[in-house]
């Protein structure tokens, strides 16, 4: 065991070894969450161009969807982890075909303002059916308990966490930019009219592309109903943090928005060891700094 | 000839104005948070029970016509000022009520005096609303962070909970809190081995309960409420805080709280309130006509919708006193020399700073085998009577207490 110390003007404050590591993993865990719902974003900003204000409200549609799942159809944790994002991507289907494929020849704005409208809607219609104080959800019986690692205590639902997030996180990544399905994706957002004439269906793609995105964000949705706190207000909460992931990242950056999810997710849960009051501005102030000094983000391309 | 009928008709508008005299208009807004973490503790439920407190009121004062308007303000005290002001300069509201978030209730007594209205709270917990910040336009009903350190406190010291960390929401309701605990705590011979402060709504707390862990102490002492103690004590079970040995300590927990985490998760937490709507049949019989009222079938009422109701109900009858609600202190100054009796609170008396005096209770969580209905959640550990449920008078530091 051995001591760590923020240096004096940072207050001089120490932890023991076994504590930090606890700490590390902690926020690898939280930084699970950031990924999941920052590759959504970067996945539908970089074929979509919209920046998807709806995202947290989709993520929270995810976790409902669970707890109505299993309180009015007795389906379990396991299944909705797969129903849950088909419907709710289905949603998003109707809701880019209904609105949003209007919108991609316009500015940014209308986009972000179209889907921060049917953020508030979503999260107004939930509040007045559940209110805000939450709905239980409860662990799932198989990954109930957890291990002593030694220098913490792990709940085996967060170790899931990490593992699922990581294979969700590349697995994507690698259909976009190592398949040939992500090849014509990625063709497309440069320059749809060309790849149409190689006889794609472009306004498909997109349509699908934009459900993928939703049921990426109903998926963390799901993951997170057994632990945090299943309401209205639980995406809004952690929307303006992911969105905060993507601008460090660089928007449209699927790699970027991976590997800056779990970058954050451990420095805000360093920031919550040594100075807590800032853990919730920590990832602003990073944001401020990364805009500064790279525009386009850590991942992102000029242009 | 046109001037002169205006004129005529000024006149009769005015004679009908003196007819009128009789009547007085009282105009009470709910302050309140609509929306975010503590809206199911306060929010819409006090708008229902503020109108059934007006309800009331009317049926046996014909005379009076009472107004019931309501606003967000959002848990931030800029905003909670503002509506204040338009309130009191333009709407004419006589009184504010309930104000949950005690940074912003901190803020709008001091309107509330600078325009001599009337602040009857009902919602926020810090205990310097009468005590160092105090002021003559203010009553604070239901609760208050002494109390709920005095009544939770005392009682896990005595049951051998001598160790204690300290989980705590960073603004004046969970300073407040965490510093009235402490107190109690050490003044009962138990020990505070450290704290944290996080952000008011944080999502995710297993750093914080970590370091709690670590601590090793006894007792972890949630200084925080609505949905961040909802949190706490979720990821608390997860992190096998409690099959480790470590207790939590509800400090601030409202019925829809424990609702929210279900029986299973909250069973056995210990906890002080002043009212639980299954205490008696009075209280039955007032929360199935709130239910009503609030039109959101299945929702349990927490106290500070009882208080809401209670409070109010005890200004209109100051205001009849006084014959007007448009001297804000002189209605309180009223309220002060009263005793008021309701089937929620019992028998409750306002002290010369504003403090609602009236009994407390201490509930235990039931386990989900006792529980025979989804409202079915506490049972009764003990009643703290009104004499020892608040700080005493003279050591609150309020300066309208002459020594």
């Amino acid at each position: 065991m051995f001591q760590v110390c923020l240096p004096a003007f940072l207050g001089g404050k120490c932890i023991v070894s076994a504590a930090l590591f606890g700490q590390l993993l902690i926020g690898l865990i939280n930084g699970s969450f950031y990924a999941l719902l920052s590759l959504g974003l970067a996945v539908i900003f970089g074929m979509l161009n919209i920046i998807n204000f709806a995202h947290g409200a989709q993520y929270m549609l995810g976790a409902v969807a669970a707890y109505l799942f299993l309180n009015y159809a007795g389906i379990g944790y396991w299944p909705s982890l797969i129903l849950a994002p088909i419907v709710v991507g289905a949603i998003g289907i109707v809701i880019e075909r209904a609105f949003l494929q209007w919108l991609y020849k316009l500015d940014h704005l209308y986009g972000l303002l179209l889907t921060f409208g049917l953020a508030l809607i979503l999260e107004g219609v939930s509040r007045h059916y559940f209110g805000t104080a939450g709905l239980p959800y409860s662990l799932p019986d198989s990954l109930q308990g957890g291990h002593n690692l030694g220098f913490m205590f792990l709940p085996n639902y967060r170790a899931w966490v990490i593992v699922a997030s990581l294979v969700i996180c590349f697995g994507t990544w690698f259909v976009i930019e190592r398949t040939k399905l992500g090849a014509y994706l990625r063709a497309a957002t440069e320059n749809p009219s060309l790849v149409r004439a190689f006889g794609v269906n472009v306004p498909r793609m997109i349509t699908l592309t934009y459900g993928f995105g939703v049921a990426l964000a109903a998926f963390a949705g799901v993951m997170a109903a057994p632990i945090y706190n299943v309401s209205p207000n639980m995406g809004s909460e952690l929307i303006i943090v992911v969105f905060a992931v993507v601008v460090i990242g660089g928007m449209g950056s699927i790699l970027g928005a991976i590997l800056t999810g779990f970058g954050l997710g451990v420095i805000e849960g360093l920031t919550k060891v040594f100075f807590p009051e800032a853990s919730a501005t920590v990832i602003f102030v990073i944001m401020a700094i990364v805009l500064l000094v790279r525009p386009a983000g850590l991942f992102g391309r000029r242009g | 000839m046109k001037r002169t009928f205006a004129l005529a008709a000024f006149a009769a508008l005015l004679a009908c104005g003196t007819a009128q005299a009789q009547q007085i208009n009282v105009k009470i807004g709910v302050l309140t948070d609509m929306a975010s973490i503590y809206a199911d503790d306060t929010g819409q439920g006090s708008v229902a029970a503020a109108e059934l407190a007006a309800q009331d009121f009317m049926k046996d004062h014909k005379n009076f016509k009472v107004e019931v308007v309501s606003a967000d303000h959002q848990n931030k005290p800029d905003v909670g000022t503002g509506i204040a002001s338009k309130w009191f300069d333009v709407e004419n509201v006589d009184m504010i009520t309930d104000v949950p978030t005690s940074s912003v209730a901190l803020a709008v007594m001091q309107v509330a005096a600078a325009k001599n209205k009337a602040a009857i709270y009902s919602g926020p917990g810090s205990s310097d609303i009468t005590g160092p910040k105090c002021n003559a336009n203010t009553v604070h009903w239901t609760y208050d962070t002494w109390m709920l350190a005095n009544g939770t406190g005392k009682a896990i010291v005595k049951n051998g909970g001598d160790t204690w960390f300290f989980l705590t929401a960073d603004y004046a309701f969970g300073h407040a809190l965490e510093r009235d605990t402490a107190a109690v705590v050490e003044a009962n011979g138990g020990k505070v081995l450290g704290k944290v402060r996080h952000p008011i709504a944080t999502n995710d707390f297993s750093s914080f309960l970590l370091q709690a862990q670590q601590s090793k102490a006894k007792i972890i002492g949630l200084a925080n409420a609505g949905g961040d103690t909802i949190n706490s004590i979720k990821q608390g079970a997860e992190f096998g805080i409690t099959a480790g040995g470590q207790k939590f300590a509800g400090l601030l927990i409202f019925a829809p709280d424990i609702k929210a985490l279900g029986l299973k998760a909250a069973q056995g937490l210990m906890f002080t309130e002043t009212f639980y709507w299954d205490l008696n049949d009075g209280t039955r019989a007032w929360t199935k006509r709130w239910d009503k009222q609030r039109n959101a079938a299945g929702k349990v009422p927490s106290m500070n919708h009882a208080g809401v109701y209670s409070g109010t109900l005890a200004y209109l009858q100051a205001v009849a006193a006084v014959g007007s609600a448009k001297d804000g202190k002189a209605v309180v100054d009223k309220m002060k020399t009263m005793s008021f009796k309701d089937p929620l609170f019992g028998t409750t008396t306002v002290r010369a700073d504003g403090r609602g005096i009236h009994d407390a209770y201490l509930f235990e969580v039931k386990k989900p085998e006792e529980s025979k209905g989804a409202n079915d959640l506490y049972k009764l550990r003990a009643t703290i009577p009104a004499a020892e449920a608040f700080r005493p008078l003279k050591d609150g530091g309020c300066p309208l207490v002459k020594s």
